[in-house]
């Protein structure tokens, strides 16, 4: 009796109160009971410490965790649209754990996110905000402004912030305002701008990227601009490198441009200023 | 490492800030505007722990105009800055307190124009002049010089731009822009440095 009456003034945390029965369940809009994510947390006072119990911080075996430390990932809006270019490198302290790393996600034909930090925690809460653009869709018949997308990630990692997150992303596409583009980490930070890079080798790609950017180039220089700043970015830093994977996104949504050897870049490259100096 | 200014003058209170948005030792944008309009004659400036910074300033943004929506009367930047102070106080006894230093500027209709100061631990104090972060080293002493409660606009912009010119010669952080807005019986504008 009393337990009913309990039952009647709790909600759940998808925010229903009542049990699921056949008949109530037809009643309540799908979308909304999915809206709310559990995302579980140990039980835990303070997770951090917790992990830390579990992973040895002095030793390189919490590195087990924390995939793809090391990227070099940059994205850029110019005239003609938004250019995005990483590399491909997953290290787990000194060991390179794997050079073919995809660290774009689609999140739908029209939105880009980019990955440094921890692969995990980009691939998740990217995964995750894939879905609730879908369902903004599905509720509002229109496509989600990449404003509005980026600020439901940051959003979503604000929450968890100081609780060990680690992403660095770029969230980029195109809407009825044109290109955009924002910068988007685990504290919480949100920056729209023109041009962005993360990672490790954000360093060195920014040196490359900065000096030869202009606005009003066409398609291929951006490209080209890209792919030049990644590969400079590779071969600096050590925890980048593997393959110079590029997107450029126009009106139409993203397309996915080249997948290149750093190797064959450069080759490619030392032949051109051997070139240009005979 | 950021810088906030404020200033009140005699029908009016400026605020300047810097616009850069620091990771690690990148500057990540050279554009960022650290203000929030509140209501069309309170502003506020912030700086501090990055991600707590926009999200108090928007949350206070958000539910200062929905009082004004409610009660079809604007809260008075006074009222305001308490209400900052409180949100601040009540956050701080948390285990995810927000870090964020804050200037609030406006002008009350009958009370004239004023700043208040309120830092991350939520003291409160209402000024003639404030400046958070490194910059308050160099500039306080200037303004300690130079102020005078019934300074023009122009004399107060002559005082700010000392004080940048300050900070340029001698803060080893480079901050080569500013933003600065002026709060008076007009409401909020941008105004030239």
């Amino acid at each position: 009796m009393l337990s009913e009456i309990v039952a009647q003034y709790t909600s759940e945390p998808t925010g229903y109160g009542a049990e699921l029965t056949p008949g109530n369940f037809l009643a309540r809009d799908a979308a909304k009971q999915f809206d709310s994510l559990s995302f579980d947390l140990p039980n835990a006072e303070n997770p951090i410490d917790f992990l830390n119990t579990y992973t040895d911080v002095k030793s390189d075996n919490d590195n087990l965790i924390k995939l793809a430390h090391g990227t070099t990932t940059l994205a850029f809006k110019y005239a003609g649209g938004v250019v995005v270019a990483v590399d491909s490198r997953a290290t787990q302290g000194s060991v390179i754990a794997s050079q073919s790393v995809k660290k774009v996600i689609e999140i739908n034909p029209y939105l880009l996110g980019t990955m440094a930090g921890g692969a995990a925690d980009c691939f998740f809460w990217e995964r995750e905000l894939g879905r609730r653009c879908r369902l903004y869709e599905l509720r509002n018949k229109e496509r989600i402004s990449v404003a509005a997308a980026s600020k439901l990630l940051a959003n979503m990692v604000y929450s968890y912030k100081g609780m060990g997150l680690s992403m660095g992303t770029m969230v980029s596409g195109w809407d009825k305002t044109g290109p955009n583009l924002f910068y988007v980490d685990n504290d919480g930070t949100r920056l729209k701008g023109n041009l962005f890079s993360v990672g490790s080798g954000a360093t060195f790609a920014y040196g490359v990227l900065d000096t030869g950017y202009d606005h009003e180039m066409n398609k291929a220089d951006a490209i080209d601009l890209g792919k030049r700043s990644i590969y400079h970015a590779t071969h600096r830093d050590a925890y980048s490198g593997g393959y110079v994977r590029i997107y450029h996104i126009n009106k139409e949504g993203w397309e996915f441009i080249s997948l290149t050897d750093v190797d064959e870049l450069h080759w490619q490259y030392a032949d051109e200023s051997r070139n240009r100096g005979a | 490492m950021e810088c906030l200014m404020g200033l009140v003058g005699k029908d009016f209170v400026i605020t300047v800030t810097d616009t850069m948005a620091i990771r690690s030792i990148t500057v990540l944008k050279h554009d960022e505007d650290k203000t929030r309009e509140l209501n069309p004659h309170t502003l506020i400036s912030y700086c501090g722990e990055a991600g707590d910074t926009t999200n108090f300033a928007e949350y206070v943004q958000k539910n200062v105009k929905l009082y004004g929506i409610r009660n079809n009367i604007e809260l008075t930047p006074g009222a305001t800055a308490n209400f900052v102070r409180r949100e601040l106080a009540d956050s701080l006894r948390t285990r995810s307190a927000y870090q964020v230093n804050l200037l609030v500027s406006g002008y009350d209709h009958k009370k004239g124009p004023c700043l208040y100061w309120i830092d991350h631990l939520s003291a409160l104090a209402q000024v003639p002049f404030a400046a958070h972060g490194y910059c308050a080293y160099y500039c306080i002493s200037l303004m300690d010089r130079h102020y005078h409660p019934d300074i023009s606009l122009d004399e107060a912009m002559g005082l700010i731009r000392q004080c940048l010119e300050e900070l340029h010669r001698r803060f080893i952080i480079n901050m080569p822009r500013f933003v600065a807005k002026v709060v008076d019986k007009d409401g909020i504008r941008v105004i030239d440095l």
